[in-house]
């Protein structure tokens, strides 16, 4: 989240798409309630099905799934035709005005720098053009055809209404509607918040369905703005926790990118990532990357990192490829990969195409599963019939289970989806002989550091060199982890403007990541984490409810990362000129002359006034937003409808000879494992329900019964051509297996026309598997398809074909 | 079982005045607005939970209905119901079943058992068990079908508002569990204020059938809800528009009760001796357990 859960409530206009809030997030959803009593905001809900969020809306429009980026490039295509946008703000926050350099280029589906060979971009002509000064080149008149105003005008001028019904089977007045509301948001007086989840996250293009959501909002001022932002909603109480500080191995803690075998010194890998300014006095505060690197460095390796050594940056792994989910199962699936740690995860329920899957975790020699409940992973290999159908006489693999203990029966934090960290108290101890997460990592560690230590072998010195400095070691306490998150002086931190004065003196925490240095003197274990266990305390077990500005920011709440900062780029929140809130109601920081105050932490330098001229956006090298993505996205700078990998109409209206994600990677077997419309011709998707949470609480008698068995959602019109009746069985088949469940015959799904044929959607609730209380079912995941998001791997659930007949 | 108040408003099958009245009670009243209702059964959960009650893990017929209907172990359900509009617009009517506690409760005039159903004088209706005799009759003297027999123990149950909690201060456990403060308790005044509020409101937003649901056919209830299609009660899973007791309760009381109630008495005198001479039904069950 941009914003955070209680800033919902400021919003005029709430759009959900792309999730589900009230189904998936009925706690938060509060705050959606209160933002319609209390400011009577309207709530909007784009879906295909019409859902618990939906019966509570002003106003509801369906669309077929995976056609999200047509449907807001339609939207952004009715903005800048009927002039809703906010003008002041789009050209003093945004790269509108940018010249965009002359290699770039668009046509039929594909940017400049393809290579179909490689299903990958060039993408340096992804660029600005630069200036004698080294400066981007901009008009502030926004009429120079180069310009990133122009080329999106231009880009998104397909988006017709017509074409949006077209592709997304929305009725051309629905869509008008929906579009209308979002554009009654380009005032300065109003403002939208979007909540989103998983239904944007899970396609082939799921990065950029986020990303045309944010252009939208930039072009509404809609950003740094209480009431706004773009809102991921995270699925568990502490998954924004678990990205913050890597759970896989893309990222360092504190989202470093990890380093890659082009990286093979540290100054090259240092000089990578550290931007240079691309406009005059901006913050570009990614250059100060190597502090936080360094600071990590310390943090792990303690005083065996030094400048001398590079702060032991030859002992991280540098990566030969990608190690991504997908990307790891599928070496799994090669056999290149002897053992797993499943930790808090159970891939054999989550990961797509279950049997493919299985054929990966047989071919380990061991699994290792931590986990409070006995899981599908732990049982993979175990013969549960036609809902695991497998032969253990084959399986070789040695799977062991070790009992852990739930989140309530362990002291420590969970970072909301609002970035919020918050301390929390075990409530009664682990049954039996069941352990902590961190006893049982901490005595994996030092067993097989004592084994390193008896038997050498190779590269034993990042493990040997490990610093390890907890009081027990084979149970490192919640406080000292957090401290080392926070950070802490390792020598004096002086001024570097003036020698003789101590900032910081040698051992104290640090207050913040403003403190943190290059050369040493300090260690972070996570950057964005830093103050979070400050001199002051443990901020994240703070409960004053203090609210100054009636905002609902609540400062002394916990700790917000970065810097307890509860909306992020909230300078946007204020005009460019006079530094004041856009809307006095609603303001978060002003200008008062000297500095940035007010009810929130400035995300800006507090001195660094409107005079200067430095933009909201500091972690850009040109301190705006990006309409114009550059370089960032894989497949292109401006978002492009792509169809899902599994498209129920086999064809792309805007450029049949591109159909689907050209930028994202199949591996080979999965292209073939796709199906085709002639023999799937059903649109389907995943989701969850309020009832259950992933594949847990089957496991629960009271959630059981109120959600007992597998169904799946299909319309009347669908039941009525295959002869389906309401409560009877059903087998659905995709082109890589089956599940069965209980046909849901409803008004609430609809049938679409899209591209002048009739598509019928299959909802496939999730939630169940072989083992618990609920009735047994079938995973999902049997059905669903091996390719990910071009940008973060993240899986297609969300949109695939299937066939469905009476069971 | 419950805390047994004796601030009683209504005994059942009690000629008698009831107890005195020691405390001069607020009436109290729980206000389920649909608007707000995203039908997450966080309620039903909470109320298996503090009442530690257990439903079988049933099947799914084709409904997010779960359980299937109100039972002797669930005394809340939400109903699930669909609705097209001419132009071809959804509603999904999303309602929390239970008792309504009427004012002038059916069940209680039904009722032949002495003091088995009973009213608070702060308005709650509570089944009081050990007088439930599992005759049935509040279920035909409920307008809104609530009450349900236990195969279990053969008595009555139903929806007690969580009178144990109320007694000391505290909101029923659903309440207390909704997330998005779509049920409310408080005195009967003020949920009719906010409820008057909250109809305002959707009618402001455009909603313009919007309606508190307080049926005077039963003297009003101590269950209200707001709903968008006030004008249509029936929508909403069979809520009936205009709930009354059913006449047939009425003759019952007038003219055949003397009588059916003697030969109740009499039922219930050889049940008695029944459990003198041959011990209480799960006789067996126990003597398993202990062998184990």
């Amino acid at each position: 989240m941009t914003n955070q859960w209680v800033d919902i409530k400021n919003a005029d206009l709430v759009l959900i798409m792309g999730g589900n809030a009230a189904e998936a997030h009925p706690c938060g959803f509060k705050w959606v309630s209160e933002a319609m009593e209390n400011r009577k905001a309207k709530l909007v809900v784009v879906d295909p099905r019409f859902t618990r969020s939906a019966a509570v809306a002003d106003y509801y429009a369906p669309i077929r799934v995976g056609t999200d980026i047509a449907f807001l490039g339609g939207v952004i295509n009715y903005l800048l035709a009927n002039n809703k946008v906010h003008a002041d703000y789009v050209r003093a926050y945004t790269n509108a005005s940018f010249l965009v350099g002359e290699g770039f280029h668009y046509a039929d589906g594909l940017f400049s720098g393809y290579d179909a060979a490689k299903r990958s971009y060039d993408r340096s002509t992804w660029a600005y053009e630069l200036g004698k000064d080294g400066f981007v080149v901009v008009d502030e008149t926004l009429e120079n055809p180069r310009c990133v105003y122009q080329l999106l005008k231009s880009h998104y001028s397909r988006y017709t209404p017509e074409m949006v019904e077209r592709i997304c089977g929305t009725p051309k007045d629905k869509f008008l509607k929906v579009a209308e509301f979002i554009g009654s948001t380009a005032t300065p007086e109003r403002v939208m918040t979007i909540c989103y989840a998983l239904g944007w996250t899970h396609h082939s293009h799921g990065s950029q369905n986020i990303r045309t959501m944010a252009m939208i909002q930039l072009l509404l001022g809609n950003i740094g703005r209480p009431g706004g932002g773009v809102n991921a909603l995270r699925g568990h109480s502490n998954v924004q926790g678990i990205t913050d500080q890597c759970a896989y191995s893309e990222v360092l803690p504190g989202y470093l990118s990890a380093p890659t075998e082009a990286d093979d010194t540290r100054d090259k890998y240092i000089a990578a990532r550290t931007p240079k300014a691309l406009r005059p006095n901006q913050m570009n505060y990614g250059q100060n990357f190597a502090k936080w690197h360094t600071s990590q460095m310390k943090a792990w390796f303690g005083d065996a990192a030094k400048a001398d050594n590079g702060f032991c940056y030859d002992w991280l792994p540098k990566r030969d490829g990608a190690y991504d989910v997908l990307a790891i199962f599928e070496r799994m699936f090669q056999g290149k990969i002897s053992g797993f740690i499943a930790q808090g995860f159970n891939p054999y329920a989550a990961l797509p195409n279950r049997k493919k899957v299985a054929m990966a975790m047989s071919k380990l020699k061991y699994l290792v599963v931590i986990d409070p409940l006995k899981t599908e992973t732990g049982e993979f290999w175990q013969d549960y019939g036609d809902k695991n159908p497998v032969k253990p006489e084959e399986i070789k693999t040695e799977v062991f289970r070790l009992p852990v203990s739930s989140f309530a029966e362990d002291t420590g934090t969970f970072t909301s989806s609002g970035r919020v960290i918050q301390w929390h108290w075990a409530g009664q101890d682990p049954p039996g002989q069941a352990k902590t997460d961190r006893e049982i990592v901490a005595q994996l560690f030092t067993r097989v550091r004592d084994l390193y230590r008896k038997d050498a072998g190779k590269l034993p010195e990042p493990i040997l060199g490990l610093t390890w400095p907890y009081a027990i070691a084979t149970a490192p306490s919640p406080e000292e982890l957090l401290r080392e998150m926070s950070g802490r002086a390792v020598t004096d931190v002086v001024d570097p403007a003036d020698k003789t004065k101590v900032l910081v003196p040698a051992g104290q925490q640090l207050a913040g990541f403003g403190q943190l240095q290059d050369d040493g003197s300090t260690a972070c274990g996570n950057w964005i984490y830093s103050g979070v266990f400050s001199q002051a305390g443990n901020l994240s077990a703070r409960r004053d409810t203090s609210d100054p500005g009636g905002l609902g920011n609540y400062l002394q709440w916990g700790f917000a990362w970065p810097a307890n900062r509860r909306i992020l780029y909230n300078r946007a929140n204020t005009d460019p000129k006079t530094g004041k809130p856009w809307d006095p109601k609603r303001g978060g920081i002003s200008w008062n002359g000297k500095a940035w105050a007010g009810i929130d932490v400035p995300d800006i330098k507090p001195d660094l006034g409107p005079d200067s001229g430095a933009g909201p956006f500091i972690m850009n090298a040109e301190g705006v937003g990006r309409l114009f993505a550059l370089g960032g996205m894989a497949e292109g700078p401006f978002p492009e409808h792509y169809e899902p990998f599994e498209t129920p109409i086999g064809t792309n209206p805007l450029h049949p000879q591109v159909v689907s994600n050209p930028a994202a990677r199949v591996y080979k077997g999965d292209m073939e494992a796709f199906g085709k419309a002639d023999k799937f011709p059903y649109a389907a998707t995943t989701y969850r329900l309020t009832e259950h949470f992933h594949f847990w609480t089957k496991h629960g008698v009271l959630t059981a019964i109120v959600q007992p068995q597998a169904f799946v959602e299909i319309s009347e019109d669908l039941a009525k051509e295959k002869g389906i009746a309401n409560g009877e069985q059903v087998k659905v088949s995709s082109n890589r297996g089956e599940l069965k469940a209980v046909a849901l015959v409803t008004k609430r799904v609809a049938t679409l026309t899209c591209d002048g044929k009739k598509v019928h959607t299959v909802g496939i609730p999730i939630h169940w598997g072989f083992l618990g209380v609920t009735k047994p079912g079938y995973l999902a995941n049997n059905l669903t398809p091996y390719v990910g998001d071009a940008n973060s791997q993240t899986p297609e659930y969300k949109a695939f074909l299937v066939n469905i007949e009476k069971a | 079982m419950n805390m047994q108040s004796l601030n009683l408003d209504k005994r059942s099958a009690t000629t008698t005045q009831p107890p005195d009245v020691r405390v001069a009670e607020v009436p109290v009243a729980k206000l389920i607005d649909i608007s707000k209702c995203i039908g997450c059964k966080a309620c039903q959960v909470a109320c298996m939970e503090w009442n530690d009650l257990r439903d079988e893990i049933g099947i799914n017929v084709g409904s997010y209905e779960n359980p299937r209907d109100l039972s002797a172990e669930s005394w809340t359900v939400m109903r699930f119901a669909e609705y097209q509009r001419e132009n071809g617009d959804m509603e999904w009517l999303i309602r929390k079943d239970g008792c309504m506690h009427c004012a002038d409760p059916g069940c209680l005039k039904a009722c032949p058992a002495p003091g088995a159903i009973v009213k608070y004088s702060n308005g709650v209706v509570d089944f009081i068990s050990e007088n439930c005799v599992g005759c049935g009759y509040c279920i035909a003297g409920c307008p809104f079908n609530v009450p349900r027999i236990s195969s279990i123990d053969n008595k009555a149950y139903k929806c007690s508002l969580c009178s144990d909690r109320v007694s000391v201060g505290l909101e029923p456990a659903c309440v207390k569990a909704c997330p998005t403060g779509c049920i409310q308790f408080g005195s009967k005044v003020d949920m009719i204020a906010r409820g008057k509020k909250r109809v305002g409101d959707l009618k402001e937003r455009g909603v313009q059938t919007a309606a508190l649901y307080d049926p005077p056919g039963v003297g009003g209830t101590h269950v209200m809800y707001v709903l968008p299609r006030g004008d249509a009660p029936e929508r909403y899973s069979g809520l009936p528009a205009d709930p009354s007791i059913s006449p047939w309760v009425a003759v019952w009381k007038g003219v055949s009760k003397p009588l059916l109630s003697a030969g109740l008495g009499l039922a219930v005198l050889g049940a008695f001796f029944h459990f003198v001479t041959r011990g209480p039904k799960e006789e067996h069950a126990d003597e398993e357990e202990e062998k184990q």
